[in-house]
């Protein structure tokens, strides 16, 4: 029973082995990696795994403080930031185990080709919010 | 004229009257959710005409609601010559449906997860929304793991007797949950824990209840204001809960009479001699000491020796600590935050600050996350000064 982040990167990530750009595939492949990404939420929540699914636009702005009664800086989007976020799932598991296997299913969705596209996901596991009780 | 429902009294009512649906007959997994249908209306009903006799009210209730779910399935006939005959309730006593129901919420076939989820709802009598919120996963995440829970037990009989000890694991598990949304887990924990013991006598169930108790009587003390963790030696023991202690001491004292030791026992007499020591300084460390070595040998658990090392360290000294904890494996959990203790209490303020970060770097949840940060920023400001 623990949380655990699957985070699919736009940039960042080491390069996929079937690694062609979406804009490149055929429509019915688009759509086909559309369907693939939605049974497989759709079985997570079957099998009472599945916790969140979201994905993110790949521009950003950076924010910060600068000082009392100022209003925050921004900055960015810088093109060069190495890591950047595509989108992420959250499931909750029984096991690491179990984590990598149900992370290894969704790198298999099909790309070009129709074939997997074997993309690097990384997986991180969730900072319980509280300790044990039992110390 | 309302008067607000006692939800612990009602929910407490939850497997006695699942188990007497099933021995009418009704499936498990089709009586459980009569049985869930009926307290949900209870809440609503009881508070203007409160019954003279709740269970009856909900026994009858649910089978209501089992019969219109049943009879709205046409396909299923074979129910139907269910209500023709309506049952009495069998001769078997209802400890006994109570105990049927723990063994098969904690059935070997089911995952810790759906265990514990089952369990919640169906002796616990939560409600999905509320065992979702409890464990942070979307309200139909938990709705699909009870019911596959549901379908996975539904082959097993309810008549053999379990094993004890994974429906002690089950409710070990949902103690340690703690607390998170608007459910009390380890108070639920306890509830459960000690409406077992009232079913079956066994020095186990004692043991885990004892160290329940134990530990949930130091919950006050066991975080500041401000929501950090307050070590065990630095805690103000005048927040303990005395009379939990009380209860805790007791039940274990008449398990250990039986001379059936276990390690949930065992945990226990070790939490009851923290518990016994007026301050950090006069724990009897020697005991506990002795106590880690009875739980070595029952459990053969890395975590146990490693617990041992701490006490090993405050009963013979750090030196002795930090060799105890020499022979074992380093990529154990906690190893570095132990090793960083020891290493502080051993003098060596250097390693102890470079070892407590190490360890704030693979902590397994904030609070101790935090907690550890702040023991090397204490140390190296020490240091620096």
């Amino acid at each position: 029973m623990a949380k655990y982040l699957l985070l699919k990167h736009y940039r960042g990530a080491p390069a996929a082995i079937n690694d062609v750009p979406m804009d490149r595939w055929t429509p019915e492949e688009v759509s086909a990696h559309v369907q693939y990404m939605n049974d497989f939420a759709a079985r997570l929540e079957g099998t009472g795994e599945f916790v969140d699914s979201q994905a993110l636009a790949p521009e950003g702005t950076f924010v910060r403080f600068d000082g009392e009664g100022r209003p925050p800086v921004t900055d960015g989007p810088f093109a060069e930031t190495k890591d950047l976020i595509a989108g992420w799932m959250v499931i909750d598991v029984d096991s690491h185990e179990r984590a990598v296997e149900l992370a290894g299913e969704l790198s298999a969705a099909p790309g070009a080709g129709g074939r997997p596209i074997h993309e690097w996901l990384e997986l991180r596991p969730f900072l319980a919010a509280h300790p044990t009780v039992t110390e | 004229m309302t008067s607000p429902v006692d939800e612990a009294q009602l929910r407490s009512l939850t497997p006695g009257v699942l188990g007497i649906l099933v021995r009418r007959g009704a499936d498990f997994a089709a009586a459980e959710d009569a049985v869930q249908d009926a307290l949900v209306e209870a809440f609503g009903a009881w508070p203007a005409d409160p019954p003279r006799d709740p269970k009856g009210w909900l026994v009858t209730v649910a089978w209501r609601k089992f019969l219109d779910a049943t009879r709205a399935d046409a396909a299923r006939r074979r129910r139907e010559d269910l209500v023709e005959g309506e049952p009495e309730p069998g001769p078997a006593p209802a400890a006994d449906d109570t105990l049927q129901l723990y063994f098969l919420c904690a059935h070997p076939s089911l995952t810790p997860s759906s265990a514990v989820a089952l369990t919640l709802r169906a002796v616990g009598g939560l409600t999905t929304r509320q065992i979702a919120q409890a464990y942070l996963v979307p309200e139909a995440t938990m709705a699909q793991r009870i019911s596959r829970a549901k379908r996975t037990v539904s082959g097993v009989r309810l008549d053999r007797p379990g094993d004890v000890a994974t429906v002690l694991r089950v409710l070990y598990l949902v103690f340690n949950e703690g607390y998170s949304g608007d459910v009390d887990l380890a108070g639920e924990a306890i509830r459960l824990t000690r409406q077992l013991a009232a079913a079956i006598d066994h020095p186990e169930v004692a043991g885990l209840l004892a160290l329940m108790l134990l530990h949930h009587a130091r919950r006050a003390a066991r975080t500041s204001p401000d929501g950090s963790l307050v070590p065990l030696a630095e805690q103000d023991r005048g927040r303990w809960d005395t009379r939990s202690i009380a209860e805790g001491v007791e039940i274990l004292q008449a398990a250990l009479a039986r001379d059936r030791l276990g390690e949930f026992q065992a945990q226990a007499a070790i939490a009851a001699l923290h518990a016994d020591a007026p301050t950090a300084g006069e724990t009897d460390w020697p005991q506990i000491v002795e106590w880690y070595d009875e739980l070595a040998r029952l459990t053969d658990s890395p975590v146990v020796r490693l617990n041992r090392a701490v006490a090993v360290g405050e009963a013979d000294g750090p030196r002795a600590g930090l060799a105890a904890l020499a022979a074992l494996d380093d990529s154990l959990p906690r190893y570095t935050a132990v090793a960083a203790y020891l290493h502080e209490r051993d003098g060596d303020l250097a390693r102890a600050a470079r070892l407590y970060a190490e360890a704030a770097r693979c902590a397994p949840n904030l609070a101790e996350r935090d907690h550890l940060t702040r023991q090397a920023a204490r140390l190296n400001a020490r240091r620096g000064r």
